[in-house]
């Protein structure tokens, strides 16, 4: 059955037939016969934030939480650049998402219109794909199209780039059943013969003597199954298994074999073993810089399995023997099953020695930090929130910078899906609306947004959605009046320097939280702590919780730029060889 | 290896030509793709060269001369896979045997003295005369671009001349069982 409609219509009814219940988005000219749409329907949520940048990490925050697509809908020109940044993050940690953005009238286009820019080639590079439609019969192929292929593969944003006149104009909408998309567009999986790779796999591990699982976002990314999956392997061969930054949560912390985080600020153990470890198996990971260190002496003796759903990750930076390019449910579901067929099991003795060794490890105790009774150390905020939070139903977004690392080292995540923090890009700004997009799908979980008083400034006008949609958001700020990360780096690596990263005339976050009629907290002292958090918990609004944290702290452990994973720096007093801090100052 | 923040532990293969050929859907901006794909990651184009080679299913040939080492172009290969419109990526250096030609357009300063010496030298390559209104003298030589070259080089020791290449397109020899 096909059907005349308008081009605005079309694009609603697509969004109908994708499932999609909320969008995030701003008006303006170029997309006002869309809004005119929505306002005449009721199957589709709109939520109106107060930048389209935050909109679009809204929608990431939606994805992330929910691992369903994250729908954004915003203008031409100004609209469509501020997105640019989402897109951009969207793409790096691999986050689905379909971003709508209106544009000029075709016979408008190239003349430099008011509200114009050449939308499809700004985000070209920052999208897994994008379209201009210049027909609107062609709307509804190209949005059946799109939300395949932010959800196909590896997944990330699509942009729809629509003219106001294909909005208007009318054309037949197709239903999403009766579209073909050829197999060449998509992630063709069946090009990749798996099987010998698969014995491979499973020969490997079954033989090592000292194995380690390096669990990555791609985990998360495969659904729920692949973190059920994962901890069965892990359990099955015994072997300890360490988490990236965004596959945190897959295997809980909790869980006996897993030594948390690994890379720059990751636990000592996990890095430890990674560079000692003889068979080290990326389960959906990408051998990121910030979990590498140094290239040369990256984990020098082991053979390396990597599973990957991306083939350009296969060798990009580090040389692997197994790669095995698919998707971690599927690829897992047959090591499992050739591992039980075979009856195989690792050998308990070697492993033995493996863990004796890593427990030798684990007992430097490298988040070790010492407390204080005058001010409140950022570390053990997190751990209190943690402590206070645990037993409830939880979603843990943040900004970037020191508060992030704590947060990731201190917070301990039990599940997939619960932690939701910008990788790839470090996106400043990111983590309060997307605690607003985790909120929107999560209505009655409790949703905190870790922040830093200069992180939280990046976006702090969605104060406004917050209170607007009545989002119970919590707003979690380690404030210590600088770029903490920043700081820390001009510390370490340019003399004590502090070149700008003091942040001088913050606002009152009380007052500031207050003026928005929010509700503002404050803790000086870690006393007041315990109070504040579970006054915040209870208070079912939005609220910022200012907490005033040890001002020059830094994060520790760390792997210092052009260092390896055996030469972490546990603290102050211990400092990075000169060769290698001459080299890793020029590094990112 | 390439392309990280740190150093390669072992680059030690060789940086040679390469030729690639895409097979994309002729769809708008899918050029823009693929050479934004090149600029956007720190890949060489030496030259490039694209057409519709069925009119009839929209699709086009790119053919990508670049340099690199194998890492470096296997990791091209695979980047370029990634773009949603691309039907297929060969490397036709790694497939054994292909063929590969280009086309030149050359205009000759020609003069009494020089003449008889230019015209042998089209001769011998094969460089065909091409007329026209203006009476200018343009010459057509096509083949591999190292006989192109050899050419250029001989023209250019007796006079001046003005050159247009097209970059060399490319085929395997191998009996093709891909699309088109």
């Amino acid at each position: 059955m096909k059907q005349e409609m308008t081009g605005a219509e079309i694009v609603l009814q697509s969004l109908v037939d994708q499932g999609v219940e909320v969008v995030f988005g701003y008006p303006g000219g170029a997309v006002l016969p869309i809004y005119d749409t929505l306002f005449k329907q009721n199957s589709i949520k709109h939520v109106l934030v107060r930048q389209e940048g935050g909109a679009i990490h809204a929608a990431e925050g939606y994805a992330r939480s929910t691992g369903k697509v994250g729908v954004v809908l915003v203008t031409s020109g100004p609209g469509a650049t501020n997105v640019v940044t989402g897109l951009t993050d969207a793409m790096m940690d691999s986050i689905p998402i379909v971003c709508i953005t209106g544009q000029v009238p075709q016979h408008l286009i190239g003349s430099d219109a008011f509200q114009e820019c050449d939308t499809t080639g700004i985000t070209r590079p920052c999208t897994k794909h994008n379209y201009l439609v210049k027909d609107p019969n062609k709307l509804s192929p190209v949005f059946h199209e799109a939300f395949t292929i932010a959800q196909d593969g590896r997944p990330g944003p699509v942009l729809i780039d629509i003219p106001k006149d294909v909005q208007f104009a009318n054309g037949t909408y197709t239903k999403k059943e009766n579209i073909i998309i050829p197999p060449h567009r998509l992630f063709e999986p069946e090009i990749f013969k798996n099987d010998k790779k698969i014995d491979e796999v499973v020969n490997l591990i079954s033989k090592a003597k000292k194995p380690i699982f390096y669990i990555g976002g791609g985990c998360i990314n495969s659904g729920p199954k692949a973190a059920e999956l994962v901890s069965q392997l892990v359990e099955m061969t015994g072997a300890p298994a360490t988490m990236t930054l965004m596959g945190l949560g897959v295997l809980g912390s909790s869980h006996p074999n897993s030594l948390g985080m690994l890379g720059m600020h990751g636990m000592y153990e996990a890095n430890m073993a990674m560079h000692d470890c003889d068979v080290m198996i990326n389960i959906g990971a990408r051998f990121d810089d910030r979990v590498t260190g140094r290239l040369d002496a990256f984990s020098p003796n082991s053979k390396k399995i990597h599973i990957d759903i991306d083939e350009s990750n296969i060798n990009k930076t580090i040389k692997v023997d197994v790669p095995v390019v698919g998707d971690v449910s599927s690829v897992l579901k047959r090591v499992l099953k050739v591992w039980k067929d075979n009856n195989l099991k690792t050998n308990q003795s070697d492993l033995k020695l493996w863990w004796d060794k890593i427990n030798n490890w684990k007992k430097i105790d490298c988040l070790h930090f010492t407390n204080n009774e005058k001010e409140i150390k950022p570390q053990y905020a997190i751990q209190r929130l943690y402590e206070l939070t645990k037993d409830k139903e939880t979603f843990i977004t943040t900004e970037v910078g020191q508060h992030q690392m704590w947060a990731a080292q201190y917070y301990k995540f039990e599940k997939p899906n619960r932690w939701l923090t910008s990788g790839g890009l470090g996106t400043m700004g990111y983590g309060f609306p997307a605690a607003i997009g985790a909120q929107v799908a999560n209505p009655d979980a409790l949703v905190i947004d870790v922040a830093g008083d200069a992180s939280i400034l990046m976006n702090i006008q969605e104060m406004s959605t917050a209170v607007q949609y009545r989002l119970p958001v919590k707003i979690f700020i380690l404030n210590n009046e600088y770029m903490g990360m920043v700081r820390q780096w001009q510390e370490l690596l340019h003399g004590g320097r502090y070149s700008e990263s003091y942040t001088d005339s913050l606002p009152d976050f009380v007052k500031l939280a207050e003026s928005y009629k929010a509700v503002g907290l404050r803790a000086k002292k870690p006393g007041e702590l315990d109070d504040v958090i579970n006054e915040m918990i209870n208070t079912d609004k939005t609220v910022i919780a200012d907490i005033w944290v040890s001002k020059e702290e830094n994060c520790f452990p760390m792997i210092q730029s052009g260092s390896a994973h055996n030469e972490m720096v546990l603290s102050k007093d211990q400092k990075q060889d000169k060769l290698s801090a001459e080299k890793g100052k020029i590094l990112v | 290896m390439n392309k990280s923040v740190y150093d390669s532990p072992d680059n030690t293969s060789v940086s040679r030509r390469h030729i690639l050929t895409v097979l994309v859907d002729n769809e708008p901006g899918v050029l823009a793709r693929v050479i934004g794909m090149f600029s956007g990651r720190g890949y060489n184009i030496e030259s490039l060269n694209v057409a519709e080679v069925s009119n009839d299913e929209h699709l086009s040939r790119i053919t990508i001369v670049t340099e690199g080492t194998s890492e470096v172009v296997s990791q091209i290969e695979k980047q370029l896979l990634r773009i949603v419109p691309v039907h297929s990526v060969s490397n036709l250096d790694e497939e054994g045997s292909a063929v590969e030609a280009e086309v030149a357009l050359v205009n000759i300063d020609l003069n009494e003295t020089n003449k008889k010496k230019i015209y042998e030298i089209c001769d011998f390559y094969r460089a065909r005369k091409i007329e026209n209104e203006n009476s200018s003298i343009i010459f057509e030589i096509a083949g591999a671009s190292e006989r192109i070259n050899r050419f250029i080089i001989e023209i250019n020791q007796i006079t001046k001349i003005e050159i247009v290449r097209s970059g060399p397109v490319a085929i395997s020899t191998h009996k093709n069982t891909e699309e088109v």
